[in-house]
């Protein structure tokens, strides 16, 4: 219940982690010998880059400043395959129970590889394009063009903005990515209804890897919301490594929706690389629920004067799950205005973190950076470390930021049920208030219907699963809050 | 029957006994005032009669429709018909009025073995019972208590009794920190629901809750017992001369 105590993990095992990357190494040589042909050579040259730089750093440590609070030790030790194409067969039905309602279109990777009979993309306008990355980059080689997606602008935009030098994980996807979305929403188009990318992890009998990739360009002033959801059909575990690069050109209004609702044996670890131009309003939403171990990664880059950003989050962990947010917000022009919430819902033996980062570059005067995390703790065995850093390299600029962590407050419990609510309920009614505050800044739409509804059945599952402590000693707020103007 | 009956009862709260031997009848139809001075034990008494976890009862009895109250949760003494207006109402950001308030209804009717109500006849009720009360029907859809002043927190305590029509209503200083206009609307929402088969406990420090809302029956109750009983007239002179005069059986003076 500390924010600052330190992980005292299996740091030994770790430490020979990076002595285990022939299984990567294996995967990479097949790859790039299945791919000789089909990769043009920009393409092959940023693999190549990417994999030194993974190959080099191995898998970071809980030494690594930015993981001190995720032990990787069991995600390095397990030796992951790569999924062979079509080796599990997904039925329509399978997927059903995935569906969003209200979304307009939706493509469905299964083990990271396109599976276009689940998918549905028909009738879209043509404003919008949406087809497989693979698919767009192997038809812009032959010449031609799939249907509805032109391959222009991959090259521009691919493997631009994801970190490969700060952030192994991204190099390790730009490396290893078979397949994944590409979307673009042409200039001035407006997508009423949301997109909706599934990637399902489903058992193959042996522990799959996959590093799915999304490119999405929102050209000038368009305006999309896209539904990146992970889910996993079975109990076997798995290992999702996602990269997803935003590009949001000038006045572009553009909301992303990450869901992640895997099993709890499934390691997720994904990257949202922003990049904001002038007049830009991004607003990304990271929704937490599945997975056993997962790290949720959002970098946005206010690139151009003026642009919002808007990072949101919400994590509800229970059992042993390990949920991780971490958050890199650089501020590159001035005039930009960022705002970071994060609610956590922890119970049990679960583990959250919250690391924001914010940077402010020295350009970047009159930025305007919040950001705020919140955390319950229904547990005594439940933890949250929620770190802050700031670092401001202007001179006029406004940032603050808090957390605060707390258990559900008796008094209002005893306040619901003095009116007749039977206490699960009125439980339940507390944790859904306060998940509920991330539902609040998400715009209106079929996207945060869906989310809700996710939300609720979590946390149902919560109140009706929660032990009541031993002691009946009334809970006490322990709060931590601290604000800085710098 | 009595509604309630309190037999000898003993309460503590963290070790320290409040209430020692307490005894009370209320019929139904009936309004009882409890008065006393700071520290007596009113609001123990007020938040036993809710069920409260934290305060334990050592020594008593508690019948309560001719059900032992003392056996009940908070939520199901709610449902039997028990209601507690907060001396401080509890603010629940992320919960709205109006939704917080039709899932308690509809806990108690559905303990009741009665059907749920929906939003549509749940609305009209409700719009009704905030007229009564003077609230502003934007109020429905805020978080419960969440910005309102001392004086809106009371009257939706009122209100909330108003839709749930308790058979015994608990008011715990409802009266403190409200101006003569919240005063005189709070009591009004009283008035309009005494009835013959429902009964109050009306909880005061002071005399002047009780121009608007007039007692059948005053109680003092000075460290933790009821010392004298008597009608409305009692607050009249307890508001003349003070607690003091009435503690024949307390030989130590407390404070007004």
């Amino acid at each position: 219940m500390s924010t600052t105590t330190n992980n005292t993990g299996n740091e030994n095992a770790m430490a020979t982690a990076t002595g285990k990357l022939s299984t990567y190494l294996e995967a990479y040589g097949e790859l790039i010998a299945e791919r000789q042909e089909r990769d043009p050579v920009w393409l092959r040259q940023l693999r190549e880059d990417a994999w030194q730089r993974f190959y080099a750093e191995g898998f970071p440590t809980t030494h690594d400043e930015d993981w001190r609070f995720t032990n990787l030790a069991a995600l390095a030790r397990t030796p992951f395959q790569r999924a062979v194409r079509g080796s599990v067969a997904v039925s329509a039905e399978e997927i059903e129970k995935f569906r969003v309602l209200g979304t307009g279109c939706r493509l469905v990777f299964v083990n990271g590889h396109f599976a276009p009979e689940l998918s549905e993309v028909s009738s879209l306008p043509d404003t919008l394009e949406i087809c497989s990355l693979e698919r767009a980059i192997a038809q812009g080689m032959e010449g031609g063009a799939l249907e509805g997606c032109a391959p222009e602008g991959i090259e521009q935009h691919l493997g631009r903005y994801a970190d490969v030098d700060r952030d192994v994980f991204a190099a390790l996807n730009s490396a290893l990515w078979e397949d994944g979305a590409y979307l673009r929403i042409h200039r001035g188009a407006v997508v009423e209804q949301p997109i909706h990318l599934l990637y399902v992890s489903a058992g193959a009998g042996a522990a799959i890897m996959t590093h799915p990739r999304t490119l999405i360009v929102a050209e000038p002033t368009s305006h999309a919301a896209v539904i990146e959801d992970y889910v996993s059909i079975g109990d076997e575990t798995a290992f999702s490594n996602a990269v997803t690069e935003l590009v949001a050109g000038q006045d572009a209004v553009v909301s992303h929706f990450l869901v992640e609702r895997e099993n709890l044996a499934a390691f997720n670890v994904s990257t949202l690389r922003l990049e904001l131009a002038r007049g830009a309003d991004v607003s990304s939403h990271s929704i937490l629920l599945g997975g056993g171990l997962v790290r949720n990664n959002v970098h946005p880059v206010l690139a151009g004067e003026g642009a919002e950003c808007l990072i949101n989050g919400l994590f509800v962990g229970a059992g042993r799950q390990h949920l991780d947010n971490y958050m890199l917000v650089e501020h590159a022009q001035p005039q930009c205005s960022s705002r970071q919430f994060y609610n956590g819902i922890l119970d049990d033996h679960a583990r959250g973190v919250f690391h924001g980062r914010i940077v402010v570059h020295k350009d970047a005067q009159k930025t305007d950076a919040k950001q705020t995390n919140r955390n319950l703790l229904l547990s005594d065995n439940a933890r949250i470390d929620t770190k802050p850093q700031l670092e401001i390299y202007a001179d006029d600029v406004k940032c603050t930021h808090g957390a605060t962590i707390g258990q559900i407050e008796e008094e209002q419990l005893f306040y619901l049920r003095s009116r007749g609510i039977e206490e699960t309920s009125a439980r339940n009614l507390l944790l859904y208030a306060f998940a509920a505050e991330c539902l609040d800044r998400m715009p209106d739409s079929p996207a945060r219907e869906f989310v809700a509804e996710l939300i609720r059945e979590r946390l149902t599952d919560l109140a009706r699963n929660h032990q009541p402590a031993a002691s009946a000693a009334p809970v006490e707020e322990q709060a931590q809050n601290w604000e800085e103007v710098g | 029957m009595a509604l309630l009956e309190i037999e000898d009862l003993h309460a503590s709260v963290e070790g320290h006994e409040i209430l020692k031997g307490l005894n009370l009848t209320v019929n139904a139809g009936e309004v009882h005032s409890i008065m006393g001075p700071n520290g007596s034990g009113k609001s123990t008494l007020a938040a036993v009669l809710a069920r409260r976890e934290t305060y334990e009862v050592t020594r008593g009895r508690v019948l309560f429709d001719g059900k032992d109250l003392l056996e009940m949760k908070p939520e199901d003494a709610a449902c039997e018909g028990v209601f507690l207006a907060f001396q401080y109402p509890v603010e629940i950001p992320g919960i709205g009025n109006a939704y917080f308030l039709r899932s308690a209804m509809n806990a108690i009717r559905k303990y009741r073995g009665l059907d749920e109500l929906d939003a549509m006849d749940f609305l009209p009720l409700y719009k009704e019972r905030l007229k009564l009360l003077e609230m502003d029907e934007k109020l429905m859809n805020r978080s419960v208590n969440e910005g309102f002043s001392g004086g809106e927190k009371k009257r939706n305590e009122i209100l909330q009794m108003a839709v749930l029509q308790p058979k015994l209503a608990i008011l715990d200083e409802t009266d403190s920190g409200l101006d003569i206009d919240a005063l005189r609307i709070v009591a009004q929402g009283v008035n309009a629901m005494r009835s013959p088969d429902r009964a109050f406990l009306v909880i005061t420090h002071y005399q002047r809750l009780l121009d608007y809302i007039t007692p059948d029956f005053v109680h003092v109750l000075v460290d933790g017992k009821i010392v004298r009983s008597g009608g409305p007239e009692l607050a009249l002179e307890l508001e003349d001369k003070g607690y003091g005069t009435t503690e024949a059986d307390v030989p130590q003076a407390l404070p007004a």
